[in-house]
This record gives C-alpha cells, structure tokens and sequence, in this order.
C-alpha cells in the first residue's frame, strides 16, 4: 500500500518577478518500508516537492494536481486537520535544519515538543519517549540535557532525525540530510537512516543531489530534471544503466573507484540548468543534451517504458512512439 | 546497456548574448558601461522611495540656492555699513522677512549664508570621511597592533563631547572658515570610522580578498580594488547624513561665539540675533526664518541619507 | 656516463616542482577573557603537525582526508598564505621567499583555485576585471609576440571554456551559474601561465552535473603546458578519476601516499581503507563504517595518532601481531613499502588481513 502518492504535481511560486514553474507535473508513489531517491540538479525543484509534501510552501503558492498522504487528501486539508497531519503522518528533515534548533533549548525539550503539540502523551510520557528516541538514533539518554551547541554536526543531524521519528510518522522526507556533513560521519548518518527505515518499516523520500548516496540508501530512483521526472525505476537498474541521457551525465559524475573507463577521464554535462522562467521548447533536457536529435526541440517526452519497472522521458527509449530520425 | 562516453566534450557557448549588450571595442570601456547601468537600476529602486525623493528635492533646491542665491543679493543689502533699511523692521513687503540691528534684510543675509553654511557642511564632510575611512579601513584591515591603536584613538573620539573638544581646538586655532570646518572635520570623524572598521572587518574575510593575495596582489592593491570598492558604499550612504550633521554643528558652534565672525551662516545670524537681544525684545523674524532653513536642510540630508541607507545597507534591507 | 639505466621511480614521477618538508601550522587557542584573566590558555590547534609532500612537474597529486585534518591549511601553507610553524616549502629547490618581492615571484608561477567560487569572485567586479586582476598585479609580459592584456584575457577566458570570451567581459558573477563562476575563477589563475595550480575542493560547492566538466578543463591543462596540480578533497571517487598520485591525511600528517591505483584499489594503512569504506556505492551499508567523531587537533594522541579509531587495534589484530605497543606509544613516519608508495603504520610489512 503506498504511503505516499503525488498526482500530476505542479507547483508555481509567486514572485515579483513572475511565476515560477518549479514543478511541472510530477507522479510519485512510495510505499510502506521503502525508500524512494529523488535526485536532480539544483533548482529542478526537489525541495518545492517536499515542501508541497507537508504544505509548507508560501501561502501565495499555486499547487495543483493530487497529494495524498496516509490516506490524507493533503490539498484539500483544512488548516486544523493540516497540522494534525504533520509530524504524525509526515516529518521532514532538512539540511539546514540542524542550523535552526533552538540554541537556548535543551535538545530533550526539542525532541518532546512535536508529542506534546500533538497531545498524544502528557510530560514525562514524552520524556521517556525522548530518551528512547536518542538512544534510537544512537545517542545516550543523558544527552536530553545538553543544548545544541554541544554537539557536533552528526550528532545534531541525529538530533533532527530523532525529532521526525517523534510521532511515529508513517513517512518521512529527508532532504539533503547529509550534504553539509564530513564524509565519514555522512556514512554513519546514512547508515543510521537506513536501520531505523527498515526496523521501523517507515516510507523514505530521500530527496540529494548526490546520486551515489541515494543508490546505497533507496530501492528506487526518480531522477528530476527542471521540474519534471524525467527517469524512474529501480535504484541499481537506474544508475548502472541509466536510460536517460542526463541520468547519464549524473551517474558519470559518480565514477565508482577502480572502473577504469573513468580513470584520467572525468566528464559531466556542459552547460547551464535551465531557467525555470525560460524551459526550452521540446524536450527541456535538449540544449545540453549528448544525444540529441533535431525531433527533440519539438517533442515533449512523456515518461515512457524504457525497460522491465523502468521509465524516462526520451525520444531513445524502446517505448518511446515512432519518430523520425530516430534509430534504437 | 548503453555504454558511456566519458570523452569530455568541448563545452557548447554558455551564454546567450544580451541583446543591448553588444561589447565595446576597449575593454577600458567596458567598466563604464556596465556601471551606467549599475547606476539607473539603482535610481529605479531610490526612486521608489518617498522619503528618499522628497528629501532630493529639497536638498538640490538647497544646492541651486547657495549657488545662485547670492548672486541676486545685492552687497549692500548685507553690508553693516550700507545697509538700507531700518534697523529691526518686521517683515513687510520691501523686507519680506524684516532687518536686522544694522538694518540688514534677513532674507538677503539667509540667501547669502546658505553658502557658507552648505560649503562648511559639504568641506567638514570631506575631512570626516578622508578620516573616517582611512582610520577605519587602516584599523580594520591590518588588525593587530594598528587596529588596537586606531580603535582606542576612535573610541576616545566616540566618548568625549564633541562639543568641549571644539570649543577648545576653536579657541587655540582661532575662528576662521577652514579651521571650522577642520574642526569640525577633526571631532566627528570617529562614528564613521567605526562603521568602515565593522565593514572592513567583514570584507577583508571574504574569499576574494584571500584569492587577490594568492594572485600576488600587495596591501594597497587589495585595498584598492577589492576593501575600498565595498566598503564605499556604506561610506556613502553616510556621507550625505554626515553633511547633515556638520551642518547642525557649524550652526552650533557659530551660537556659541566660535563662528567665523567675517562670514554671515544661518547659525551666524541666530548668534547675532541673540546677542542684539532679539529674544527678549520679540523680533523673532531675525531668529525664527534661518533656524528653520537648519531644519529644512538637516531634514533634507537626513531623508537622502536615510533612503540611501536603505538600499545600500544589506543588513537593513533583508527586514 | 656509462650508467644506463636511471633511477627507476625517479625517472617516472620526474622533477619535483614543489617540495613540502616536515610542515608545521598551529593555530593559537582562543580562551574567554575572565579564563585568560586566571591565566587559562587555549588548546593550541596542530592543524598541520609535520606533513611532507612533494608534487612533481605534469602530475595530479590529490591531497583527500576528512574534514578538519588540515588539507585546506596546507593548501594555503604552500601558496604562502600563512606562515608555517616549522618545515620547509621549496619551490624548484629553492626555499620560498618570504620577502614580499621574492612572494609575488612565486605567486606568479602558483595559483590557486578556490573552493566556492561564488565567495572567491568580488562582486563589484567585472568578469574582465577579474581574469585582468592578476596581470594588473604581475604586469603583462612583454618579449617579441608579447601580447595586449586583452588578448591574454580573452585566450584565458577561452582556454577555461568560456567562449567566445567577449561575451563575459562586461558580466557580473552573481549573472554566471556556479559552473561558470568556477571557469572565470580557473582563467583568473590561467592569465599568467602558471607551472602549478593548487585547487581545494574545486567541485564540492558545484552541481555533479557540471562537476566533470571542471574536472576535463583541469586534467586537459596538465596534458597542454605540464602544468601542476595539487586537488584538494574528500572525494576519493574524484582522486580516482584525475589523480596520478594520492596523498591521505589525518589528524595534520600524511599516513599514505602513492600511485592512485595502489593506494585507492590496495590501500595499506587502516585510515584509507576506513575512508574507502565510506565511499557510497551501490548494495548498501554493511561495510564496517569507521564510528566516532572527526578527531581534535588540539589533542593528538600519543603514538601513532590514529589509534584510537583504528580497528586493527580495536579488533586486537595489533596485539596479536605484536605492534600494539609501538601502536599507542611510539611516533611514526612515512616509510616506503613499495616503489612510490609510502604508509605510516607499523602494520606495514606485516601481510594483509587473513
Ligand atoms: N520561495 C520561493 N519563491 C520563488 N521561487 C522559488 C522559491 N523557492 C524555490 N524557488 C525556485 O524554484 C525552483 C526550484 O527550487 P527548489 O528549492 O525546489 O530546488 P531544489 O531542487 O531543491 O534545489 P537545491 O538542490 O539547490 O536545493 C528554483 O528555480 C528556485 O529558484
Ligand atoms: N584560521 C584558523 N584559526 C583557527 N583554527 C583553524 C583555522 N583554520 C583552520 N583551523 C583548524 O585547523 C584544522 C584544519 O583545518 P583545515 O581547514 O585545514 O581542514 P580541512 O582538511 O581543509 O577540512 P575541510 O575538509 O572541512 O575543509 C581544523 O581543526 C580547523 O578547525
Ligand atoms: S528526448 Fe532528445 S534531447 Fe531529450 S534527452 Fe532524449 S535525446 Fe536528449
Ligand atoms: S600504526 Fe597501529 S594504530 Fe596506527 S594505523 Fe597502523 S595498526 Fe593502526
Ligand atoms: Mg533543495
Ligand atoms: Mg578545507
């Protein structure tokens, strides 16, 4: 059963500037106990999904297409109803997040916040809760006490994913949860997440830009590119043999140590990300595209079957529809 | 499996061609034209702040009126020995604003002490900001020993009245024009070089700053092209609240006896209004009509100044 | 001469451009003004605590290690950006200047490539401005096909792939993307034909879209002029694609240094298997993932510096072999157990893992 579904998802910021189309139509599904990567380029408007996951977008923001969440029609929520979701349906862990916990607050205090907003528990309830948490996320009970400028940075992202495991949330939405941390303390924290999603049996949207981390956390990928899904399929399948020529370029950027096809011979996408004011016509991938042929500046690619639970929006694919000037 | 092509290829053009930008044949050029158009997209924001217009309007008015002014003033209307009025007339229709004890009109002498009043405001500005800024920037650039020295001398400088240091520079150094504006200069240049310190403090972090040093770039390179460059915009800002200031302080100090007595300034003529007993014998034409030209001119600096801030103080516009 | 054959790693790894030896860089600790007033001090920080490194002409030398082991004030260390504590930077055997003179010689011929070009770029610059800055400073050469300094901009701008190079003259870099930045960032460095780049984490503020590309334009320099590269980053995957060399440091030393393919597919000392652990790839988290927080510079344990994370000590492996002592006890240095390829870790020698 799936935790989570996005339907047809369109998202357009009001700004003085203009709308912004950051997302163009997006399908998403992520079941009970699995983890869904979402990666693309920055701008392409991961972190708008995730924001019109929980409705916490700006109030001007138009947001079109179906969200549901646990059986909850997120779009059509009331206000009251909305806030009785998050957190108990759905938590987020954001990347700066771990900047913004309250520095005059003890993190135990943090913690319980969300289960004494929410009333399922009274005081010291909470309290237990908050230390089984800690020890959850592998931190000792007797940390409750410390405030945040005593821990490292691991140690607060630890903090950050204790409070999204407050309420018990039947999703949670990690965006970019290690980017700003070291190498090292990255693998604890991924592997950290990766334990408590299969012990917890939790829905994961994994949403980074760094596609190498994604293929050792999720079980499927949906690859984003200026707005739009534009690969989706199993996480291995996708990044060891991606069908999307972009997929290509982003997988490339992630050589795995010891190929020798990367060795002295490093290789990306030329080119800007594309303005999301000024999508090119076609298919938007096509200014910087390796393979691209004089029918993509007019064609609009849909996501079609490019192999056993594999999609992409690409005139090369089998399922693509006949068209000319196009050998497969 | 399709297989990769790791070959790098070469990069395709970047960036489309703004289409008012075609380049100039000297790149030496090529700073002009990029800061004429720095130039009208900053009138455009300035534009839209009333304040900020109101106070431009009234600061060129101002400016057009110590300019020109006194060339219509005839001499002998604010000369104490061929003064034609009477002395101490109320305002009527040939002395629109009444004369003073030597039968000067008031008007005349206000016109013409616009003059001073604004070349004491803009002169004194300039030694505050030649101080201020190369104080600050010195202190805050090269840290250490030199900040500790230059950032005790400013705050010495913060600390003590103004007010009884010039009184006593003016009595040492003696009343006239430049040494006026000197003191002035001298005794109110502390606040900026505080500001330009903090400013400096910040930009000598940046990276860039880092990368001109890498590239082999001295100190008065790095203050020249790379400190100097952003720091100047708070400078600026400030320069035109600090005209304001000098202003209010020539027209102090001329209250208190320590103005250029062979010049007429507004606070001049205030002083000498007071000193004839204008108070007490009601001839408020004499005191009332420049003590509100001050206000007007301070109000006016003080708009520009505010708006400026505004738009150029980061911190103040991310609120 | 009738000896033929040439000393054989020499011979491959070629000229030394720049020789680091036994640097040293503290940082004085900060304590609180009443603990000062109790006459506290600070712990004083060995961000870089006797590392020697040499960089040779046309190699790509990567300098990776975690976070806060002193890569970035070694960087800067050998662009002579902050005076060293002890030890020796040579630059074609001669020690660098430390007259002002003799510095901006030196800084002609290295140049630095900064981490977040976006900070790196004074904003109320032009791109001209920017890539002319380092000619202003140096002049521009003259000689019989001496160039104006807006042809060198210009064959820059091009040779770090923004062409055609007019277009970016009169931009900003707030009007560039990131990828862009980096590209004017590079041909700033390019201007005055230096022998050696040093780059600290080129790419890691970059899209890993645009992330080869940067890397193409820095591997395709060394192949053109023989230019010198020393890239700093955490990245072993990176190290992978464009070093020749690879240098790992923890906690302000070098423990392994060598070819890329010895050291990133047969790893000798502990602490670079730990960081080839946390390489992500596919197939999940089960490899043994090196637990603890990045280590304090202010307080270097005795011995080998890595001992108290090291799991050859953890799992009792050091004892059995017999080095645990030596291990907790007794400082090390490099030593070379391969040609080219030096580790510091008593284990060396001693066999792989059973
Ligand atoms: N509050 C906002 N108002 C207007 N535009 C916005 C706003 N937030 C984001 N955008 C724009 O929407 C687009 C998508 O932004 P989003 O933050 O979702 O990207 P992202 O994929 O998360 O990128 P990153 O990897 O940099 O975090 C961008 O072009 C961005 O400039
Ligand atoms: N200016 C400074 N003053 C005091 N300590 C410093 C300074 N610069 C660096 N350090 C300290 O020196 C140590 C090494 O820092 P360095 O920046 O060289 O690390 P790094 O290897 O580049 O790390 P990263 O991967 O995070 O960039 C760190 O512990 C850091 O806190
Ligand atoms: S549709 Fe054409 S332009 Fe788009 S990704 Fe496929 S080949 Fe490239
Ligand atoms: S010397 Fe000992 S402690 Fe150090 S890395 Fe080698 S085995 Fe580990
Ligand atoms: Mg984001
Ligand atoms: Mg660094």
């Amino acid at each position: 059963m799936s935790v989570l579904s996005v339907r047809d998802l369109s998202v357009e910021y009001r700004t003085t500037g203009g709308d912004v189309p950051a997302v163009r139509g997006v399908d998403l599904e992520v079941d009970r106990g699995e983890v869904l990567g979402l990666a693309g380029e920055s701008g392409c408007g991961k972190s708008t999904i995730a924001g019109a996951i929980l409705r916490l977008l700006p109030a001007k923001t138009k947001i079109t297409g179906r969200i549901e969440l646990d059986g909850n029609d997120i779009l059509e929520l009331t206000p009251g109803k909305l806030r009785a979701v998050r957190w108990t349906a759905g938590s987020i862990v954001f990347q700066g997040a771990m900047h913004a916990m309250n520095p005059v607050q003890r993190i135990g205090e943090q913690i319980m916040e969300p289960i004494l907003v929410h009333g399922q528990s009274g005081e010291r309830e909470a309290r237990m809760r908050a230390g089984t948490l800690l020890e959850q996320v592998g931190l000792p009970t007797r940390r409750l006490d410390d405030y945040p400028h005593e821990l490292s940075g691991g140690q607060k992202q630890r903090i950050m994913i204790a409070m999204a495991l407050a309420c018990s949330p039947s999703l949670i939405v990690a965006d970019e949860p290690t980017t700003a941390l070291d190498v090292m303390v990255q693998a604890q924290v991924l592997q950290l997440l990766r334990t408590l999603q299969h012990d917890l049996g939790l829905a994961l949207l994994f949403i980074t830009h760094d596609l190498s981390v994604l293929v050792e956390v999720a079980d499927r990928l949906a690859i984003m590119y200026a707005g739009k899904v534009v690969e989706q399929g199993g996480a291995e399948a996708v990044f060891h043999s991606p069908a999307h020529p972009y997929t290509k370029a982003l997988a490339a950027a992630f050589p795995a140590i010891g190929d020798m096809r990367f060795r002295g011979r490093p290789s990306g996408l030329g080119g800007d990300p594309p303005d999301p004011q000024q999508i090119p016509t076609g298919c938007p991938f096509h200014p910087r595209c390796a393979e691209v042929i004089p029918a993509c500046s007019s064609v609009v690619p849909e996501l079609w079957t490019a192999g056993p639970a594999r999609l992409a929006a690409c005139v090369h694919v089998s399922g693509a529809p006949a068209l000319e000037g196009v050998s497969r | 499996m399709q297989t990769l092509d790791p070959t790098p290829s070469e990069p395709p053009v970047l960036v489309e061609e703004p289409a008012d930008l075609v380049p100039p044949k000297s790149p030496r050029r090529i700073g002009w034209a990029r800061r004429r158009r720095a130039l009208s997209a900053f009138w455009k924001t300035y534009r839209r702040s009333r304040m900020g217009m109101v106070g431009l309007v009234m600061m060129i008015l101002f400016i057009l009126l110590a300019v020109f002014g006194p060339l219509f003033v005839p001499a002998r209307n604010v000369s104490v020995a061929f003064a034609t009025g009477k002395p101490f007339q109320p305002p009527s229709l040939q002395w629109p604003l009444g004369t003073d004890n030597f039968g000067r009109s008031v008007l005349s002498l206000i016109v013409v002490g616009s003059r001073i009043s604004l070349i004491v405001g803009f002169a004194a500005t300039v030694v505050t900001m030649v101080l201020g800024a190369g104080i600050g920037i010195a202190s805050g650039f090269y840290g250490g020993k030199t900040d500790t020295l230059l950032n005790a001398l400013t705050n010495w400088f913060l600390v003590i009245p103004w007010i009884a240091l010039a009184i006593v520079m003016a009595s040492i150094l003696g009343p006239t024009l430049l040494n006026i504006i000197l003191i002035i200069g001298i005794t109110s240049w502390a606040g900026t070089a505080r500001l330009v310190r903090a400013q400096a403090l910040t930009v000598k972090e940046r990276p860039y700053v880092e990368r001109a040093r890498a590239l082999g770039g001295g100190d008065v390179h790095t203050i020249a092209h790379h400190i100097l460059p952003n720091v100047m915009p708070v400078i600026f800002a400030n320069t035109v609240l600090t005209v304001a200031l000098s202003i209010l302080a020539e027209t102090t100090l001329s209250l208190l006896g320590l103005g250029d007595p062979n010049s007429i300034s507004w606070g001049g003529i205030i002083n000498e209004a007071f000193q004839a007993g204008a108070l007490s014998a009601g001839y408020w034409w004499w005191i009332i009509p420049p003590g509100v030209m001050i206000v007007l001119v301070v109000l006016a600096f003080t708009m520009c100044g505010y708006a400026l801030d505004e738009i150029i103080n980061p911190r103040l516009r991310e609120r | 001469m009738s000896d033929p054959q040439p000393e054989p790693d020499v011979a491959e790894l070629g000229v030394p451009v720049v020789e680091v030896e036994d640097l040293e860089v503290n940082f004085k600790g900060r304590v609180g003004f009443f603990a000062g007033l109790l006459g506290r001090k600070g712990f004083d920080a060995k961000a870089v605590d006797g590392v020697s490194i040499t960089l040779y002409e046309g190699e790509v030398l990567a300098l990776a290690g975690e976070s806060g082991c002193g890569k970035t004030t070694t960087a800067r260390a050998i662009m002579g950006l902050l005076i060293p504590d002890a030890g020796t930077i040579r630059y074609r055997g001669e020690p660098l200047a430390r007259s002002r003179r003799g510095l901006r010689g030196y800084r002609k011929q290295v140049q630095m490539v900064f981490q977040d070009p976006t900070a790196a770029l004074n904003p109320r610059q032009t791109i001209y401005e920017i890539v002319a800055e380092a000619l202003r400073i140096h002049g521009v050469p003259g000689g019989p096909d001496a160039k104006t300094e807006e042809q060198l901009v210009a064959r820059a701008l091009s040779r770090a792939g923004l062409r055609p190079p007019e277009r970016f003259y009169l931009l900003y870099p707030h009007e560039l993307s990131g990828g862009q930045r980096q590209r004017v960032v590079i041909a700033g460095a390019l201007v005055v034909d230096p022998a050696v780049i040093v780059a600290d984490e080129p790419v890691s503020n970059l899209d890993a879209s645009v992330r080869g590309e940067i890397l193409a334009l820095l591997m395709k320099l060394r192949e053109g002029s023989r230019i010198s590269i020393l890239i700093v980053t955490h990245d072993l995957g990176l190290a992978w694609t464009v070093a020749d060399r690879v240098a790992v440091m923890y906690l302000g030393r070098v423990v392994e240094v060598g070819p890329a393919e010895e050291v990133l597919q047969r790893p000798k000392h502990p602490y670079t298997k730990a960081l080839l652990n946390v390489v992500p790839e596919a197939g999940g988290t089960e490899r043994p993932i090196l637990q603890g927080e990045p280590p304090d510079p202010t307080r270097i344990p005795k011995g080998c510096r890595f001992h108290p994370r090291c799991p050859v000590v953890a799992s009792g492996r050091a004892e059995r072999l017999g080095i645990l002592n030596r291990c907790v006890s007794e400082d090390l240095a490099l030593e070379e157990i391969a040609p080219g390829h030096d580790v510091a870790c008593y284990l060396k020698g001693l066999g792989e893992e059973p």
